[in-house]
């Protein structure tokens, strides 16, 4: 009888205290070996902005030098303010970031997994490449 | 009472930086083929007469940062002296096999890419460069996108003034409105750099964002 092979999706939970000790190129490098590895992350909070553009700027580095390696899909979800401004937003994340209890979660994937991450008021919906 | 604090810190941040300086650095942002070349463009052809980079419907046609120096805008009898600094367009992912849709042979399309990944880097580097900054979105597309996000919380983190510019208003799908709520800490203004649809009120929030703070 042939067995099929199973795919799977591996999904990592980073909790604050994973990355608390660490400086941003810790956390950064911490990231992004995971989602080389295939890993879709869940991360507790959410990174500073200043950290978030260095995850761009190290990713891009990256895909210029991993082969197969396309880069990241990256969403950040608050709870229940959905319809408050970009930047009322960013403060809630600046006084939150990485803040213990913070209700914040980001959600990090390989974009060679990860197409596309939308968010609804109720739902997050992740979809992925064939 | 945030939002007018907000403002009221802006105020004095365009009072120091343009008090001070004869040449304003504005940095165009944004993710990419919003229009940012598109207005450069469209820019320095009102004032110098020439262009100040190429745009294309294919996506990251900019991989580099391109200048133009002492651009003088004169408007309603009040002058401005810029220097534009059109950046690449910034985005978490890049596939070369995105641009093979458009024609392009292979190896274009992987240099394309390579050159892509290396501008994103430039552009990110660049916003320690800049005096503020014109973020131009594509009307058409969510504004709540995690790179628009990403760029705005590096430019209040760096306390850079933003003029959020929402291009392409000639399409149907176009929704001002839409950016307006996701920004209602800064002044948009809604433009179509193509066809040159509403300049005048982007002159106008140009010199109100710079000259009313003197």
């Amino acid at each position: 009888m042939r067995v099929k092979k199973l795919k799977g999706l591996v999904l990592q939970f980073v909790t604050f205290s994973e990355l608390e000790h660490l400086e941003t190129k810790g956390r950064i490098k911490k990231l992004l070996d995971l989602i080389l590895d295939g890993k879709i992350i869940v991360l507790q909070g959410r990174l500073d902005p200043e950290e978030e553009a260095r995850l761009i700027e190290d990713t891009m580095v990256l895909v210029g030098r991993i082969k197969g390696f396309k880069g990241v899909e990256l969403a950040v979800i608050e709870p229940n303010n959905n319809n408050i401004s970009v930047a009322s937003k960013i403060r809630y994340g600046l006084a939150k970031a990485l803040v213990r209890g913070s209700g914040s979660l980001t959600i990090i994937g390989p974009a060679s997994i990860v197409k596309e991450i939308r968010r609804d008021p109720k739902k997050i919906e992740l979809m992925f490449n064939k | 009472m945030g939002i007018l604090i907000v403002r009221d810190f802006i105020k004095r941040v365009f009072f120091s930086i343009f008090s001070s300086k004869e040449s304003i650095s504005i940095g165009f942002y944004g993710p990419p083929n919003a229009g940012k070349t598109s207005l450069a463009n469209k820019i320095c052809k009102d004032w110098t007469g020439e262009e100040l980079g190429k745009s294309s419907k294919i996506p990251h046609e900019t991989r580099k940062v391109q200048f133009k120096e002492k651009v003088d805008i004169e408007y309603k009898g009040k002058k401005l002296t810029l220097k534009l600094i059109d950046t690449p367009g910034i985005a978490t992912k890049i596939d070369y096999e995105d641009f093979l849709k458009f024609g392009m042979k292979k190896k274009d399309a992987r240099t394309r890419a390579k050159e892509a990944t290396q501008g994103i880097v430039e552009a990110i580097k660049w916003l320690d460069d800049v005096d503020a900054v014109i973020i131009v979105l594509d009307s058409t597309q969510n504004p709540y996108n995690q790179v628009n996000i990403t760029i705005i919380g590096n430019l209040m983190a760096r306390k850079i003034p933003v003029l959020v510019v929402g291009n392409k208003i000639d399409l149907l799908k176009s929704d001002i409105k839409k950016i307006e709520a996701a920004f209602p800490e800064y002044d948009v203004v809604g433009i179509s750099a193509k066809f040159g649809k509403n300049m005048e009120e982007f002159y106008e929030s140009l010199f109100k964002f710079v000259k009313k703070r003197r």
